[in-house]
């Protein structure tokens, strides 16, 4: 049963997208991602144009997110004052990522620039966490105790902020960094940056991993509802109707994705979520290398 | 009033001539096609007649070509280029201006039915269509095989596409085809055109227009879009969090 999108002005199955909104919600739950560096290549591979595949993207982020916050919240696993300053250093961040990606469109670079981004921010990402997360695993099972705070330079800098959901004592500029950080990438590269805060959050400020992905949705959920606001004005590619089916799909995946979470172990969710992000990671590391069949692209005007 | 006379003689001796000649008489079969929410294609029906004072001409046969064109619409054309090993997309070339749609019917293979300079002056052939496109001037390799991708990566998208054989004709007299209209449609005012040829040179041509409009959610969904974007983009968000709330209401009363 295809349905026709009237901004995208193109004609797919309805199934496709449900499952499509529900397999992205699933991991949106489960991990804390928002899922757009997955759902937006999926819609173009589908024949979304782009520019609406990336801005109705942020749509269903912002609704499979405050899904997921929501349960979440109940279970009081939601820091909200580390959300709130990761926040205030994504804002600041995605405003200089906005800068930052223009001024590498008008060097003509934008392309190589964004796509070598994601193979090694991805590769990286998921590297170190399949590493850890294996190696914590052995230690679980030998039975010794993991260092539970560890304590590098982090701990060392002014400005300490009791966050006591995630039960630390630390000074507010790593997470004002690591939100800004976040917060440059996302602009540049078009993404929410979840799959870059989450082990932000785990390695670099050492919150426990059931607290990471509420707050890490929290986050996602006001920039992906800014980013869709932005979309809508200036660029008018928010297409409802693509929108409400994929979202349909996304709030019921993410319910599910929240509600598998804490029956599976920390340990094994980050290896899981290692594993997704190092397969795409090789996808379009392998798309890149690859000597394309069809040199030529169409894209909609700019 | 020399001049008025020329020009009076000029028509009388013009007269014999439309005369002895044919005229394509052609309709549609609907002249407005409706995007739904459930729009999955259409088919537009082409019909029409030859009229004629004389009995037909002795010689070629009576050859008939339909052309469908949808709006034309800004298109920008990519080549991939390796650089530092890998394959990125390089400087995009951007068209003004390509039909989004074109379908071409014909009764016999085109060249037979369509000669180039007849081709060349009505714009007709698939071939053609490049010509259509408005495109800059261009410093960056070939101009012709950036237009050449346009063409072909349409057709792959069945959005350009030709139909040999698919215009039939009875008695030297009537003429029939279907015209299949993808559910990847474009709103706008498509053009149908109707040439009547013999021995590849024109000899008269019709031309109608077929309005394809968005119709229902479709319509109030593109217009809320565009013309009061920042209440469409905020119900937008607010629908995402009534999505979201919603179902995490509605899992905690039934899985508790």
């Amino acid at each position: 049963m295809n349905i026709y999108l009237p901004i995208a002005e193109v004609s797919v199955n309805v199934f496709l997208l449900l499952a499509l909104g529900g397999g992205v919600g699933i991991l949106s739950g489960l991990f804390g991602v928002g899922g757009g560096f997955l759902i937006t290549p999926l819609l173009i591979f589908i024949g979304i144009p782009p520019a609406v595949a990336v801005a109705t993207g942020t749509n269903q982020v912002a609704a499979a997110s405050f899904s997921g916050v929501l349960t979440h919240w109940r279970r009081r696993t939601v820091d909200l004052k580390m959300g709130g300053v990761l926040l205030a250093g994504g804002l600041v961040g995605s405003a200089i990522g906005v800068q930052i990606f223009a001024w590498l469109r008008r060097l003509g670079h934008v392309e190589i620039f964004v796509s070598l981004c994601y193979v090694v921010f991805l590769g990286v990402v998921g590297g170190l966490m399949l590493a850890e997360s294996i190696q914590a695993r052995r230690r679980t099972r030998r039975g010794t105790v993991r260092r539970v705070r560890r304590h590098n330079w982090v701990h060392g800098l002014p400005l300490k902020m009791r966050f006591r959901q995630s039960n630390l004592y630390i000074s507010a500029i790593p997470p004002f960094m690591v939100g800004l950080l976040v917060g440059v990438l996302a602009a540049v590269m078009g993404v929410g940056g979840g799959f870059i805060m989450v082990p932000a959050m785990i390695y670099i400020l050492g919150m426990a991993t059931s607290v990471v992905v509420g707050t890490s949705l929290f986050q996602i959920l006001f920039v992906a509802a800014f980013t869709t606001l932005m979309h809508a004005i200036l660029n008018q590619t928010v297409d409802a109707l693509l929108a409400i089916v994929l979202i349909v799909g996304g709030v019921i995946g993410a319910q599910v994705g929240a509600r598998l979470g804490p029956r599976l172990r920390a340990e094994e969710l980050r290896i899981a979520l290692s594993l997704l992000v190092l397969v795409v990671c090789l996808k379009l590391g392998f798309d890149l290398v690859r000597p394309p069949a069809e040199l030529f692209s169409l894209a909609g005007a700019e | 009033m020399r001049a008025l006379r020329l020009v009076l003689a000029m028509a009388l001796a013009l007269l014999p001539l439309r005369a002895a000649g044919e005229e394509v008489v052609a309709g549609l079969s609907q002249t407005r096609v409706s995007i739904t929410t459930w729009f999955a294609g259409s088919e537009i029906f082409i019909y029409g007649a030859v009229k004629r004072a004389a009995p037909p001409p002795e010689g070629p046969p009576l050859d008939v070509v339909v052309a469908v064109m949808g709006p034309l619409t800004p298109v920008t054309v990519r080549r991939k280029s390796r650089e530092l090993g890998v394959w990125v997309n390089g400087p995009g070339l951007h068209i003004d201006a390509a039909p989004s749609f074109y379908a071409v019917a014909t009764t016999r293979p085109f060249r037979d039915v369509l000669s180039w300079t007849d081709d060349l002056r009505h714009r007709v052939g698939l071939d053609q269509v490049i010509r259509l496109i408005d495109a800059p001037l261009w410093s960056e390799g070939s101009r012709d095989d950036y237009l050449d991708a346009v063409v072909r990566l349409r057709r792959a998208q069945g959005a350009y596409y030709e139909h040999i054989g698919g215009v039939t004709v009875r008695e030297e007299t009537l003429f029939e085809t279907r015209i299949e209209l993808p559910a990847q449609l474009v709103e706008g005012d498509y053009t149908a055109r109707i040439f009547l040829t013999r021995g590849g040179a024109v000899i008269d041509h019709f031309e109608t227009s077929i309005a394809v409009r968005k119709v229902g959610i479709e319509y109030w969904v593109d217009t809320m879009a565009r013309e009061q974007s920042a209440i469409y983009g905020t119900l937008s968000i607010v629908v995402a969090l009534i999505a979201g709330w919603a179902a995490s209401a509605a899992f905690r009363v039934i899985f508790p």
